[in-house]
């Protein structure tokens, strides 16, 4: 293990039983964050990516996940870690933003008493002196008036106003790792502008490393350092943002980009005509044999059906998983 | 009214799905005639039964027997029974122990029933089987005769008439709660509130039982009238509250044997029954109605 790292994840598999039996949600997953950091983890819906965040803070029902491989938390064993060691991180030094802000607050909790509620679980505060740094929190993500806004039960509250408020949550005890789970999905665009800015600022100033999860990839571009595709469970190309943007290697990052609308673009298909990556994600129940995105790639040769491809290695930073790339070729 | 005083306040506050979603409860409540009646019903039983010994002066207990069984006149307006008591006063005195006795039994099903109840839905597996096996023998019964059996094994009297008559609502009120939290428990904030790192006890009494609060008093309010035919029913099959305590099943059961010489000694506690138990339904599905069809959940 790099004990440079921040975040250590080796081979991380995560199985989930379930009536159809067994699913394998995450299936050997690497992941490396140093102090700072701020990489973006992308993929379709049902690729892994939250499993893997939700992995990190050991929030997977207890009963039907099967966890192996290594999560390592600047020097702790998270998957070995008990209850009690867990719920002291959580919230404190690792936390997380959720993609619902309309649903991510407690509805019959003042804003303010939910943000105390972490200042007196992790920094033995009184309730009052939890809610003196609540209203400070507040004013650091710039909710107007935050004294009043404090007061306030979650429903007067608009959804980027709901976002910054669980970022005032989660960034309250300075966690050294902020998970956030599609952090801007369901606002709209220039409230998405705001958080992120708001976002990159607060981790400056805090030096957070972030793990960003979505499947926006504008977003991506604009603000993380690292890219991680993910596909199927697997991770499919690891590459620094701009080198990603430049060649995606992975058929799959390409038809992903492939997907993206630009601006002054002409469709070959007629004014309507996106790109499309053919067919579905398959189910985690049946997977292909070989890659797993053979099916819809459109560049599959027989062996991609016969055999996993592995991670190849590409210069010093890039990794993509596929037997046409680098010397597999 | 002060209904309406917060319905006009809170138009004004703002126009946020919730605020309307208690404004139009509230106003739905209001429109709705046969709710506003219950409220009314209970209104007066519970101010009747709190002036009780206000408006009467004389021990309801007290024997006249020179002035037994007369029919309702202007000095005895629902008449006197087979001792001569005043039986008006004998209701309003037997409204208190009415009142007593739901409110008590209503207490002790919710303090047993909600924490198990919340426990069994929040932790799941084999906590919540057991809970549930529990609460499906006892909801094999029919409830009746689960209070019925109940006050047999702990003698007769208020204390086990109340506690027999609460263990019978109890496995409603476990269910219900359970139902109610198995929902809330797949919230996202819940789940951001572990992600801060909220133990389990916490959550479920911070964030979740508020939560499910409204189902749960709605569906009290409906045992409350339950609470009073159980207590009835025991009083009046003897195994109640013992005589001479003005109780309306007892007082029903004793003017049986009268009903075709004095019926009023049967009929008037019979009506206070039916219009207690009516008052608490009405109030209760006017409730249900107005916080939701959904039992209040958005």
């Amino acid at each position: 293990m790099n004990s440079e790292q921040l975040l250590s994840i080796q081979d991380l598999k995560v199985r989930f039983k379930s009536f159809e039996g067994v699913v394998s949600a995450v299936d050997g997953v690497d992941l490396n964050i140093a102090p700072g950091e701020t990489v973006g983890l992308v993929g379709e819906s049902g690729c892994g990516k939250s499993v893997t965040a939700l992995s990190i803070l050991r929030l997977l029902p207890k009963r039907s996940t099967l966890m192996e491989g290594n999560i390592h938390f600047s020097g702790m064993n998270m998957l070995t870690a008990d209850e009690e060691a867990l719920l002291k991180i959580r919230g404190n030094s690792i936390s997380m933003i959720f993609q619902e802000p309309m649903t991510s607050l407690n509805p019959v909790m003042t804003i303010g008493d939910q943000i105390a509620e972490v200042f007196v679980l992790h920094q033995n505060l009184t309730w009052n002196q939890g809610r003196e740094k609540a209203v400070e929190m507040l004013e650091r993500v710039q909710i107007p008036s935050p004294n009043a806004r404090s007061r306030d039960y979650p429903h007067r509250l608009s959804g980027g106003m709901r976002q910054r408020a669980m970022i005032a949550m989660a960034l309250s005890c300075q966690p050294t790792l902020l998970l956030a789970d599609e952090p801007t999905t369901a606002l709209d665009v220039t409230i998405q502008a705001q958080i992120m800015d708001l976002m990159l600022r607060l981790k400056e100033k805090l030096n957070t490393a972030i793990l960003i999860i979505t499947h926006d990839l504008g977003l991506i571009a604009e603000t993380v350092s690292r890219v991680i595709v993910m596909y199927a469970g697997q991770i499919v190309e690891e590459a620094p943002v701009g080198d990603l943007f430049k060649e995606p290697l992975h058929p799959y990052t390409r038809g992903l980009m492939g997907s993206v609308p630009k601006l002054g673009q002409k469709f070959k298909g007629g004014p309507s005509q996106l790109d499309e990556i053919k067919g579905v994600v398959p189910s985690l129940l049946n997977l292909p044999a070989g890659c797993r995105f053979n099916p819809r790639c459109p560049l599959a040769i027989a062996k991609c059906r016969e055999q996993t491809p592995g991670m190849v290695r590409i210069g010093r930073q890039r990794q993509v998983r596929c037997w046409l790339v680098g010397g597999a070729k | 009214m002060i209904d309406d005083k917060a319905a006009i306040a809170s138009t004004r506050k703002g126009n946020s799905r919730e605020f309307s979603h208690l404004r139009t409860g509230i106003s739905k409540f209001l429109r709705n005639k046969a709710a506003c009646f219950g409220g009314v019903l209970i209104f007066i039983f519970i101010i009747s039964s709190l002036l009780a010994p206000v408006l009467f002066s004389k021990d309801p207990n007290a024997q006249d027997i020179r002035h037994a069984l007369e029919p309702p006149s202007l000095k005895q307006p629902l008449g006197t029974d087979e001792l001569g008591r005043s039986i008006l006063a004998r209701i309003i005195f037997g409204g208190r122990i009415s009142l007593a006795i739901s409110l008590s039994s209503v207490a002790l099903a919710l303090l047993i029933g909600v924490p198990f109840g919340l426990v069994s839905g929040y932790f799941g597996g084999k906590i919540d089987f057991i809970i549930q096996r529990f609460t499906d023998v006892m909801l094999s019964f029919p409830p009746f005769l689960l209070a019925l059996a109940l006050v047999s094994v702990l003698g007769v009297g208020l204390k086990n008439t109340i506690i027999s008559v609460g263990i019978a609502g109890l496995p409603h009120t476990i269910r219900i709660t359970r139902g109610c939290v198995l929902s809330i428990r797949e919230q996202v904030y819940v789940e951001a509130a572990r992600a801060v790192g909220t133990r389990d006890r916490i959550i479920l009494f911070r964030h979740i039982l508020p939560n499910v609060m409204v189902p749960i008093i709605v569906n009290a309010t409906l045992f409350f009238g339950m609470a009073i035919i159980f207590a009835a029913g025991l009083g009046f099959l003897g195994v109640g509250v013992q005589p001479p305590n003005p109780e309306w099943g007892t007082m029903l059961g004793s003017g049986r044997s009268l009903l075709f010489a004095a019926p009023h000694v049967a009929t008037f506690p019979g009506i206070a029954i039916f219009l207690a138990v009516l008052g608490f339904n009405l109030l209760g599905d006017g409730l249900r109605d107005a916080l939701d069809p959904r039992l209040g959940y958005e």
